[in-house]
Order: C-alpha cells, then structure tokens, then sequence
C-alpha cells in the first residue's frame, strides 16, 4: 500500500474555502502499523491495546495549546468505552492514514480538527469496541448480542468480565467491520462534559518535551545569519572571528543564509554575532510598509476582482438617502509563538529524521525530502508539543524545516537549528498589510440598500501549492468574512486586489476573517449610529433570517446587560462574525482615562455546534480574544528600506496579565456537528473594542493598533 | 567553572562564565523545564528561583550563581508531590501550549512564598513580566488564589 502522496498529488490542490487541501481523497480510517508493539491489538490507525491492558491513543493532529491532545482522544474513548483518564496520548508519525478525512494531508489548522475527526475517530473507537466484544464471543462461546462494554471491559452474563488487555490475543483475530452502531448522543458520558486536559500535567512540571527541548546524541546547535531585507543573499562573508569562537565548529553556506554551527546555543549566538557580511540588496527589496498601505489605499479605490455581486451595489449607493464611506487599515503582524522556531535534523544514508513541532507534516516531509535528495517516505517527522503555532508552523515552503535539513547537510551532523526571538520577529511570514475602502448607503428610515468593499492585501497562497484557493482572481483566504457578509442588504460588491510584495506572508489565527471582522462589524456600527439606531438592534434587524447569528448575538447582548447602565467612563461594544464555521458575538466593556485604554470586561457567545469538550471552548474562546485584543492595541510590524523595524517584545508588545480584561464564555446548546473554536474568538476583539470606544468618545478607530492613535493600554 | 547549587544538589559547569544561567540549566544540566523565549528577560518563560527570588535565568550569567541556590521547574515538586500551585494550575486547567507554563509557575511560587495572600495587585505586579501568547492569564490568576487559599490552609 502506497501510503504517501506523490508530488504531483501534493501540488494537486483544491481549494476549499476556510481548508487547505490536497486532491486525494482516502478510506475512513486506514491500517497503519505505527506505535503498535508486538502483540498489541491495533484494529486501526488510532488504538494501540496492549496485553498489559494500556490504552495508546495516537493523535495526527500537533497540539499547540488548542487541546486536541484531549478533545480528540474523546471521540475515541466514548466509543471504545474506557476511562479517559487512564489513556495514553501518542504523537502519530507521518502517515496517510492521518490525513486529512476529505483534503488528504496531515495538518493542523484552520479550526479543522474536531470538526473533521468527529465522524472517524468515533468510528474508529465503535469498531475496536465491537471487535473487542466479539473477541469476548468468542472466547466465552455465547451470543455477543449478551454483551457489552464499559470501562474497559467486557461485561456478559452471570457476572463473566475481561479486561481489554486480556482480550488483545483473541481481538487481533477479529475482522475489523466495515459498519459500526454509534453512540446515541443521549448515551455520551464523555462527550459534552466539561473535562480537563490530559496534557497538563506533563506542562506543569516542566516534562513535556517541545521542539526545542529534542536533543540526540552527538547534535550540534546552529543559528543563521539571514538577509536584513526580503529578498536579499549573500554576496561575501569573512568568517575568521566567527570561527575563533570557542565551541564554534563549523560556518556553512545554507540557501537562506550563513549557518553558524556550534557546541550549544550561546556559542553558536557568539560565533553569529562575529559574522562580517556583506548583503546584496536588490531594489525590489527595499520595501516601506507605510508606502505599501499608502498604494494600497490608492488601489481600493479602483476595481478590483469580483469577490461578490448582489444587485447594482452602485445604482444603490447613487439613489441612496444617505452614503457613508470608510477606509480602513491594519499592518503587517507577527505571530510570536511563545516557544521561537527550531527543527532538528538527523541525515543518516537514505534517511532524515526531524524533531520539531509543526502544523505541516506531510508538506513538511514532502518540502524536507526534496531539500535532502530524498523520497517523502525516507523521512520521518516526530511531531513534538508546539510552543504555539496560530500558523506560524504551518509554511507551505516549510522554510524552518528545509532551513533546518540544508543547515544538517552541510554540517554532516545531526544539528538544532534554532531561532531567537529576534530572528522570528524578523523572519517574515506575516499577517498581510491590509486596506478597505467601504462604502454604504441608507434608505430614509435607516436601512441599508447597498454596500460596496473594496480589498486590498497580498494572496497569502499566490504562487504556493496551495494557490487553488484563488478563484477566477480571488483568494478566498482575502475576502472571507467580507465576500459572504451576512446582513440583508440587496445590493452587494466587494472586490480584491492582491499587490504582491517581497515580503512573506501567511495565515495567521483567523486568516482572512483578521480583518474583515474588524471592518465589518465597525463599518456595521458606523451604519447603526447613522441611522441612529441601536447598534445590537440594528444587527439584529438585518440578520432576522440568520438564526445562529442572532442566537450568538442575543446571547452576548443579554449576558453582557447590553442596555443597562454602566459605571460612569465605561461604554460597551458589540460584533458578531461567522468564522470557520462557528458564529460568536462578543460585548467589550471599555474605559479610557486620558490616553489609556482599559477593556475591563468580555462578554464571548459561541455557537460551535455539539460541544465536545466545553472547557477547551472556553479555553479557546479566552485565548482567541487576548490573541485579538493583543493585535488591537499594539499588534504591528512595519518595514523601513526593507528593515523589519521590531525586534523583540519591547517593541512588539503583547497583551499581559495587568492589562488582561474578566472574560465570560457562554456556549449555545447545540446538537449540530462540531465546528470551528481555535480561530473563531479572534477576530471580533478590535471591532467590539473599537465599537466601545466610539460610543465613549465618539472617535471612531478605522485604522490598527491603537497605539498608533496614541492610545496606551492602562 | 562555577560551582552552584541546583534543585538541592551542588553541580559545577564548565562553560564559559559569561553564559547564561538557562542554557546552562538546558544544555550543561539536562534541565530543559525552563524556557528560552526571548533572551532579554522580557518574557519570563526562563524564570527561576535564585536564592528563592524569581530571577530570568536568560540574563544571568554563570558568573552570578556561583555559591547559589537555584531552583527550577524540575526541583519545585517536593518527594513527588506537586507544588500547590502547579497543582491549582492543573485544577484550574490553565495550560495551553504550555511552554511559558513553568516560567509563570516559577514566578507565581516566588510570589507566594514571600506573600500568602497576595491581591489583584499583587499579582499584576508579580506575574506581567510573564508573558503567555495562548492567553491564559485569568486563569494563571484564579489558580495563584487558589493556590494561596490551599497554602493559607497548610494544605
């Protein structure tokens, strides 16, 4: 069985709006051998049930704090009926049968886990459960219609029980079935309740392992000197000083730049910092991000690509009662995962060995393989924890792991390539630049008759595999959350433009909806106050045929006590966005005192779906929102002659614990199927506090960070 | 070489005295709990007790622990029991990707050890060198009281 895609089947991709994916597809859940000791029985790619009884939960998906090291094993445990908190949760390896259930690649991101694993993994826990039942047929000689399982055992009559472990022998005889009974959710013990991480403890006592903390006999630690600008190379290096450093034993050309290899971290830093080299710097690198905004705004007012036409948008706005026009702008963000990029490489012969925590794994094999000379299958991903990934992990280049590959190679050493802090700030891969020009027109009592947005940023996927998300001109990456916008307003444009740039740029923690759910629910609000309406009631009144937009949006409303008087110098704001598939509403509460601004309160509704596990949603409600409120208030990276202008979290600051507001989350009961809660948090944060601090000051924010307004965070 | 004291036992560490007490902790000690996440003590992921202080191990040379006591992530659970606050933290669910976890555990002991039952206030002054990017500050906050309460207690 051929377990891995091709080449040309990796660049085959197919655009799925909010996914990322490849054009194969495979069975439900395939037989891979990984993590399956001698004897254990292994009816699938997910379950491992040794004789000593140890239930091994293998888990495609990387974990990076959104929890699914816990919500998946779920699924799993339901089904096979053990004790959630006895099992053992494994990292699964590079396989197919990981993949993917629709896109085929093994990732991470896009809000997708649950989401798509509900259906398999439930799945793959009923046939190991039946099979495991039939064993027990089997060896006791009586109807299997007699029995049943729980907690890890067989039950029959007459009081008759084995354990999993001791039916291992006799269930690796049983043919795995090809339907399985599912749960009734009305049955669900695991599922729905509000359950701890299993990962916690390995995180509180400093045992669980990250990419940074792998280390293998014999390794050597590097740090790259690369480009000050984008699109820059080396033209000479003088290395003499670098190579006088103690523990310095080796300088390498790498593609990317000058590698430094050394004994240990601080020795491969001093031996960097003893580089000399001199740069090429081509013209079209020396790129101003005020300059680009500013060519920005300039191209929103032109036409771009249609992203979406209700109606004549522009005979609407000529006839209309009242126009309202807008420009809106946000820069370049960093991600700044807590733990800073790194990769381990060992190549031995036909083999390469990667520790390292990625969102990317089969890309990751396929873009290492070919940086090593090798087939995809010659290399072997370890999957370690993720210091926070929010797409940082996640290159379709794969720049740190191939980095990483070419900087081993050359050493011919298994070597650590890491990054400092300095170099991810630098290091490129950003959220785009963005400018909207928005314009909406009101009828005579209020309402909106036509609504015209124009997009301008960079394709985050132009020119990778994943360029499949662009459709007749339009990635839809760009425009979602603006191109499905979800008030009642019968005339409709939005459009695009995608300048492109030398500067890299990627997903980041909602991708799109980063800031068409600022621009969105601001201009929204700017229509409400025109019309000199509520601003909830106003949403309320253009989404009465959205009923899990309103069911978000009352909920946060009523929970907020929207409309009931606060202390004096607070205001609240309000947003609501769809996102990955999941509707939240957000309520901020906000004061300002001279120029600082306090966001005391959050109030966080969210429909996604069945909840799984509702602390994680909770979790990930809290987490999106700081990851929001951060971006808000400080969140920028601007480029001067090409020279990314922040360097560390000084001057990239993010949201800490004197500055973090009394978060509330209240989920929607729901029986719908799981969707999105990783991102979905994240992009209503800068509109509802935008929102809250027009109706304090009656200044309104169209522009991010905050500090650029000379606001400060109190 | 320096000559200090780490989680109870005397280590002495060739490397050169100018190099930072983490990486000596992570690469000369196998001690990897302590986290590397910015190098200039803005972050506090490398936070550890020195002399019972929490200091950010990034910044601190070799030179200055020499004769010391230092304590990391590894040595703050006593004969296997966890520390009331890793404890709470677990209680509290607050990990997410976890890697400043041990950083804001050893900032959070340090404060409760000089103060049981430290107020808002307290903890903005003690925790906002720590920063946590998954956002988990509300409840590293409710896990420092509960902590406090169980240690208030003797528990």
């Amino acid at each position: 069985m051929r377990l891995r895609p091709s080449r040309r089947e990796f660049l085959a991709t197919a655009g799925v709006s909010g996914g990322i994916l490849l054009g194969f597809r495979m069975p439900a859940f395939g037989q891979a051998a990984a993590g399956a000791g001698a004897g254990d029985f292994a009816p699938n790619a997910f379950i491992r049930i040794s004789r000593q009884n140890v239930v091994t939960i293998l888990v495609g998906k990387a974990e990076m704090g959104q929890g699914v090291y816990t919500s998946l094993p779920m699924l799993i445990a339901e089904e096979l009926e053990v004790d959630l908190a006895k099992v053992k949760v494994a990292a699964a390896p590079v396989e197919r049968a990981y993949g993917h259930p629709q896109f085929g690649m093994q990732f991470t991101g896009g809000s997708q886990s649950v989401g798509s694993e509900w259906e398999r993994l439930r799945r793959a826990g009923a046939a190991a459960r039946e099979m495991l039942i039939t064993a027990a047929a089997e060896t006791w000689k009586v109807d299997r219609a007699t029995l049943r399982a729980e907690n890890g055992r067989v039950l029959g009559p007459g009081g008759r029980s084995l354990t999993y472990g001791q039916l291992v022998d006799k269930a690796r005889t049983v043919p795995v079935p090809s339907e399985v009974p599912l749960k009734d959710p009305s049955q669900f013990k695991i599922i729905g309740k509000p359950t701890r991480r299993l990962d916690s403890r390995a995180k509180v006592t400093g045992t669980a392992t990250f990419g940074i903390d792998a280390t293998v006999p014999g390794m050597l630690v590097a740090l790259v000197a690369r480009p000050p600008v984008f699109g820059g190379a080396v033209r000479q290096v003088k290395d003499d000083r670098a190579r006088a450093v103690r523990g310095v034993k080796q300088v390498v050309r790498v593609p990317s730049g000058v590698a430094v290899v050394a004994d240990s971290f601080w020795t491969a830093k001093k031996g960097r910092d003893a580089l000399e080299i001199e740069w090429d710097i081509p013209p079209a690198s020396l790129v101003d991000s005020d300059a680009l905004s500013a060519e920005y705004a300039r191209l929103a007012r032109t036409p771009g690509a249609k992203a979406r036409r209700e109606g004549d948008a522009d005979a609407a706005l000529a006839t209309a009662a009242k126009r309202l026009s807008a420009e809106y702008d946000m820069p370049y963000l960093a991600h700044a995962p807590m733990e800073p990029l790194n990769c381990l490489v060992r190549l031995t012969g036909d083999r390469c060995e990667i520790w390292t925590g990625t969102q990317f794994q089969t890309v990751d094999q396929a873009n290492a393989a070919r940086a090593a000379g090798l087939k995809p299958e010659q290399v072997e991903i370890h999957t370690l924890f993720l210091g926070g990934g929010f797409g940082r992990r996640a290159t379709p280049g794969s720049d740190f792991v191939v980095e990483a590959v070419h900087v081993a190679k050359a050493a011919g050493a298994p070597v650590k390539t890491m990054w400092t802090r300095e170099d991810d700030l630098r290091g490129g891969y950003y959220r785009p630049i963005w400018h909207s020009a928005i314009s909406a027109g009101l009828d005579a009592g209020g309402k909106p008759v036509a609504w015209k947005h124009t997009i301008v940023g960079q394709s985050i996927v132009e020119g990778t595999p994943f360029a499949g998300l662009i459709k007749e001109g339009v990635d839809q990456t760009s425009v979602e959350g603006a191109a499905d916008l979800a008030y009642a307003i019968p005339a409709i444009a939005v459009d695009l433009h995608s300048p492109p740039s030398v500067a890299p740029v990627l997903w980041w923690r909602s991708v799109g909806h980063t800031h068409t759910g600022f621009v969105v629910e601001s201009f929204i609000d700017e229509l409400a106050h025109a019309a000199g309406q509520d601003p909830y009631q106003f949403r309320r009144g253009l989404l009465a045929s959205r009923p899990r937009h309103l069911g978000v949006l009352d909920l946060a409303a009523q929970k907020a006590g929207w409309g009931t008087p606060l202390p004096a110098g607070r205001a609240r704001g309000i947003a609501v966005h769809f996102s990955f598939g999941s509707w939240c509403a957000q309520v901020a509460e906000v004061s300002v005192t001279g120029n600082a601004i306090r966001v005391h309160r959050v109030v966080c509704a969210i429909d996604c779906g069945r909840a799984i596990n509702p602390e994680t949603i909770r979790a990930q409600m809290e987490g999106g929102i700081v990851f929001g409120l951060s971006a808000a208030l400080y969140g920028q990276i601007n480029l001067k002659a090409g020279r990314v202008q922040q360097t560390n979290f000084h001057d990239y600051p993010v949201l800490r614990m004197d500055a973090m507001p009394e978060v509330e989350v209240h989920i929607v009961p729901s029986t719908e199927k799981p969707s999105g809660i990783g991102e979905p948090g994240t992009p209503l944060m800068a509109a509802a506090l935008g929102n809250a601090l027009f109706a304090l000051t009656g200044r309104r924010i169209r522009s991010l960070p905050l500090v650029r307004h000379g606001f400060e965070s109190a | 070489m320096t000559t200090f004291n780490v989680n109870g036992r005397t280590v002495r560490v060739t490397a050169e005295p100018d190099k930072p007490l983490l990486w000596a902790l992570r690469e000369d000690l196998g001690l990897p709990g302590t986290k590397f996440g910015c190098g200039m003590a803005l972050c506090g992921a490398c936070t550890v007790h020195l002399d019972g202080s929490a200091i950010r191990s990034c910044v601190t040379p070799l030179a200055a622990v020499e004769g010391k006591r230092v304590t990391t992530i590894e040595g703050l659970s006593r004969e296997g029991r966890l520390h009331p606050v890793q404890e709470a933290f677990i209680e509290q669910d607050v990990p997410q990707c976890g890697y400043c976890q041990c950083g804001q555990i050893m900032s959070a002991a340090a404060l409760l050890a000089r103060q049981k039952n430290p107020s808002d206030a307290d903890i903005d002054a003690a925790m906002s060198g720590n920063i946590c990017r998954c956002g988990t500050y509300q409840r590293i906050r409710a896990a420092i009281k509960q902590a406090a309460g169980r240690m208030g207690k003797g528990a």
